[in-house]
């Protein structure tokens, strides 16, 4: 068993658990063996950074309102969705805590939430990334409790004499056990009247209300007894089911769309004897050794928000109108807190359609060089090339303006250990390149590195981590 | 110059030669071939559109208790029946309707109906029940099942919605045939699509993409190219969503290959001040797809085409404290056509007096029939293999 990684794997570590690595980090951890670079990753992110907001006038009471101050507030609700939204893909490009980040957007995406109230939508957040690297029980009853997802999912309308399923449903087919494994359309009728009478009160705190509990007995997956929703959650845990069910989601998204069921079972089995203990599940897929075979590196497709933050990051970019990046999101279809239902975005494949893939492969172009792929093509006609170049300068002069993005190239440039034509390749590029790819980057001239660097970004190869 | 020549002329000149051999294949539908082929395009009303205040039970005394100050009075609409009548708005759609070519399907929805925008929006567009969710849309399914190109559904807008993508391939996302072609050709994407081989297209996903890449360069071309030979002289009007209208006209006067078309007009989430700003937007529906009729019909494709006009959501009966209407169920749809079995009311009209525990019209069609005749019964597949399931099919086409 070798203990020391590869440059491609230490990357290919790097980018699963965070967005890359950069060339100096890379020299610095180059030297250290595996177990030493994994408890590097899992020191960095002992601590966490809430996310942290001023809120201002959201904060009063919507009653003691006139109608024209309601409708300033639901103008300051969607201001304050955007500034949550930028203020975490800042924390997300400039955090040290990147494991710890990296797991709250995947559970950002479990348990997804869509509201347009930026306080819930904070404070859940916040609770996921408290939990993001330890216990998911914890984590679970938490998220449970929390305002946005009695919001969602209906829970605070679920009375003992009209009891509302939805959360109920979601928790078993979404959150724990996965669709149609191993509950009844009657074990969600039953859960649905064991979490009745859960809310909370103005300051956003859980609050247990008896009247619109049901105290009844409730049969729950076997099981009886005057269960309450706590009951329930731990129930649900019990399965081995659950473990399984959120080992495989994990490997699919930090390891590999197909699963390898051998796999699964060990992971599953360690997560659930660890007490559903996060740092267990994920310390043991980083310290296996296939997780850094061949065929799990360089295939995953990047999320956009791994594709933006990705490409952010090591340019240090400076958007000067937040709104961009919301652009960004939308027209890639993965905005952060919009989520677009219960079920998270669907990933993988789905990202990819004719208008986000070629926005996509603009994409290093467009925030790192002002939108142009500069191409010299040795068979230009000299009038072509004369005419190519006024279109890119006009084309410059647009997106500059459109897109205002300040990319730290001198930065970037001076950090990169060398420039040779093949490390860099290897460096920006996961996968290995296409035969196509390879017949283009012959040619390419990386003398000039920056234009190398856009180039090499604006291939499909880059797409994929 | 005739049109076969034009045809030949400008798929020789243009920049073909850049696309692989094996992806060649430029067809086009000569106009003997055009004849028949049929296609569909559908609008969706984004936002939940009041179908109450569209096509309006104008005798019904429980609409007009219930919408004290919203409700229409007989002459602000356009008569259809004693009971029934078009929002005055809808004129152009009023005058369609005279001709036997719209057919107005009622109380279409689902069981447990979804009142988020997003999700309802998604079980429309995926054709899901409403506890389940789908990644594949019913248009994308049909690619699919029966398409060979993702132009074969277009969607005329700036991205691509669920509803177009399915599992081995998603529809086009297109709103400027120009500038989709201007985007794939610049030069370092032209020297990538020039070195793309048959045998980069794996099935992993760097083939994946590749593929995705191939096929927008080429959908690119054959709708650029393609779309070059006819463009209207028909007049429409200035809105945006005319202009989708107007290329859609076009692609299809032009024999495209193209089943599906998809557009949307948003704005109808009329929770304040609902009259004016439905009015206005009813308005510009009514008048886009008048001109695209008109168009349609010019050049002999009315009868091969069907517009299908739906919104996520119909609206609460009972209007709320600001002059507006709340999410609500049930709604109607509109089939448009040249080609209609059954024109005008298909179905009985609402039942006010029997709504849902919200105060919401109740379905009484699952709006996966509507798909499924539209699959089965005008574009002639097995719309169960799409649907999932044996809906029962209607009879209006």
């Amino acid at each position: 068993m070798s203990t020391s990684l590869s440059d491609k794997q230490i990357q290919h570590l790097y980018w699963r658990t965070g967005f890359g690595i950069s060339s100096s980090e890379l020299k610095s951890v180059r030297r250290l063996s595996k177990q030493q670079i994994v408890d590097r990753l899992f020191y960095e992110s002992k601590l966490e950074t809430p996310l942290a907001l001023d809120f201002g006038s959201l904060l009063k009471n919507q009653k003691d309102l006139s109608r024209e101050e309601r409708k300033e507030l639901r103008k300051l609700r969607n201001q304050k969705m955007l500034e949550l939204n930028v203020l975490w893909i800042k924390q997300l490009t400039e955090t040290k805590q990147v494991l710890r980040e990296k797991m709250t957007l995947f559970f950002h995406d479990h348990f997804a939430v869509r509201l347009k109230t930026p306080r819930a939508s904070l404070h859940l957040n916040n609770v996921i990334r408290k939990n993001a690297l330890g216990n998911f029980g914890d984590m679970l009853m938490e998220v449970s409790k929390s305002p946005a997802m009695l919001l969602f999912l209906n829970n605070r309308q679920n009375r003992k004499n009209s009891p509302n399923e939805n959360f109920a449903r979601e928790v078993m087919e979404l959150f724990t056990l996965g669709r149609d494994n191993g509950y009844t359309e009657k074990d969600i009728k039953e859960a649905a009247r064991a979490f009745t009478g859960w809310n909370f009160n103005k300051s956003g705190s859980f609050v247990f209300r008896k009247n619109q509990h049901d105290y009844e007995s409730k049969t729950v997956l076997g099981k009886s007894g005057n269960f309450t929703g706590e009951d329930v959650i731990k129930i649900l845990l019990d399965q081995k089911q659950t473990a399984r069910y959120i080992t495989e989601k994990i490997y699919r998204y930090f390891v590999n769309e197909k699963i390898n069921p051998k796999h699964i079972e060990e992971l599953a089995t360690t997560f659930y004897e660890s007490n559903y203990s996060l740092e267990t599940l994920m310390r043991r897929i980083f310290m296996s050794n296939w997780f850094y075979e061949s065929q799990n590196v360089g295939i995953k497709i990047k999320s956009p928000i791994e594709l933006i933050v990705g490409l952010s990051k090591p340019f240090q970019v400076v958007y000067k109108d937040p709104k961009v990046l919301l652009y960004l999101q939308r027209k890639l279809n993965q905005t952060l807190f919009l989520p677009p239902n219960v079920a998270g975005w669907p990933g993988g494949r789905s990202w990819i359609d004719n208008s986000t893939l070629m926005l996509r492969m603009k994409l290093a172009s467009v925030t790192l060089n002002n939108g142009v792929i500069e191409w010299h093509n040795e068979t230009d006609e000299e009038a072509t090339m004369m005419m190519r170049q006024q279109f890119y300068k006009k084309m410059k002069s647009q997106i500059e303006k459109k897109v205002k993005a300040t990319p730290n190239w001198e930065r970037f440039l001076t950090s990169l250990e060398q420039r040779d034509k093949k490390e860099l390749v290897n460096f920006i590029i996961q996968p290995k390149p296409s035969n196509g790819a390879s017949t283009i980057i012959k040619k390419l001239d990386s003398s000039d590195t920056k234009n190398f660097i856009i180039e090499l970004m604006s291939l499909p190869e880059y797409q994929l981590c | 110059m005739d049109r076969r020549d034009f045809l030949k002329q400008s798929v020789f000149a243009s920049g073909m030669a850049l696309v692989p051999s094996f992806l060649k294949g430029m067809e086009f539908l000569t106009p003997d071939q055009l004849s028949g082929y049929k296609n569909v395009i559908i609008i969706q009303l984004s936002g939940g559109n009041d179908g109450l205040n569209s096509i309006i039970p104008i005798s019904n005394d429980i609409y007009h208790s219930l919408r004290p100050t919203i409700s229409k009075k007989a002459t602000q609409t356009l008569k259809i029946t004693n009971d029934l009548a078009f929002n005055d708005n809808l004129r152009a759609i009023k005058d369609l309707y005279d001709q036997g070519e719209v057919s107005i399907i009622n109380n279409v929805g689902y069981p447990n109906p979804n009142r988020s925008h997003f999700r309802s929006t998604d079980i429309w567009q995926t054709a899901s029940d409403t506890n389940q969710y789908l990644s594949t849309g019913w248009v994308g399914r049909y690619l699919d099942a029966s398409c060979q190109h993702p132009y074969q559904a277009i969607e005329v807008d700036n991205s691509l919605s669920l509803a177009m993508k399915g599992n081995q391939m998603n529809g086009i996302a297109v709103s400027d045939p120009n500038q989709l072609y201007r985007t794939t050709r610049e030069p370092f994407f032209n020297k990538l699509v020039d070195n793309t081989h048959k045998d980069m297209l794996d099935e992993d996903n760097q083939g994946y993409l590749y593929k995705t890449m191939l096929e927008t360069y080429s959908s690119a071309s054959y709708i650029y190219e393609t779309s070059k030979i006819y463009k209207t002289n028909t007049e429409y009007p200035q809105s945006p969503f005319a202009k989708n209208l107007k290329t859609i006209a076009d692609f299809i006067v032009s024999g495209l290959k193209t089943r599906v078309f998809y557009s949307s007009l948003g704005g109808f989430d009329s929770h304040v001040n609902q009259v004016n700003s439905q009015d206005r937007l009813l308005g510009i529906y009514s008048e886009a797809v008048g001109a695209l009729v008109k168009d349609l019909k010019k050049n002999n494709r009315f009868k091969d085409t069907l517009i299908l006009t739906f919104s996520e959501f119909g609206r609460r009966v009972k209007q709320n404290g600001s002059r507006g209407t709340d999410h609500g169920a049930a709604n109607n749809v509109l089939a448009i056509s040249g080609s209609l079995k059954k024109a005008g009311v298909y179905n009985e009209l609402p039942n006010l007096s029997n709504l849902d525990t919200n105060g919401d019209i109740k379905y009484s069609v699952d709006f996966r029939s509507i798909y499924a005749t539209i699959i089965g019964d005008w574009l002639k597949v097995d719309d169960e293999n799409i649907l999932n399931r044996n809906f029962k099919k209607l009879t209006f086409i």
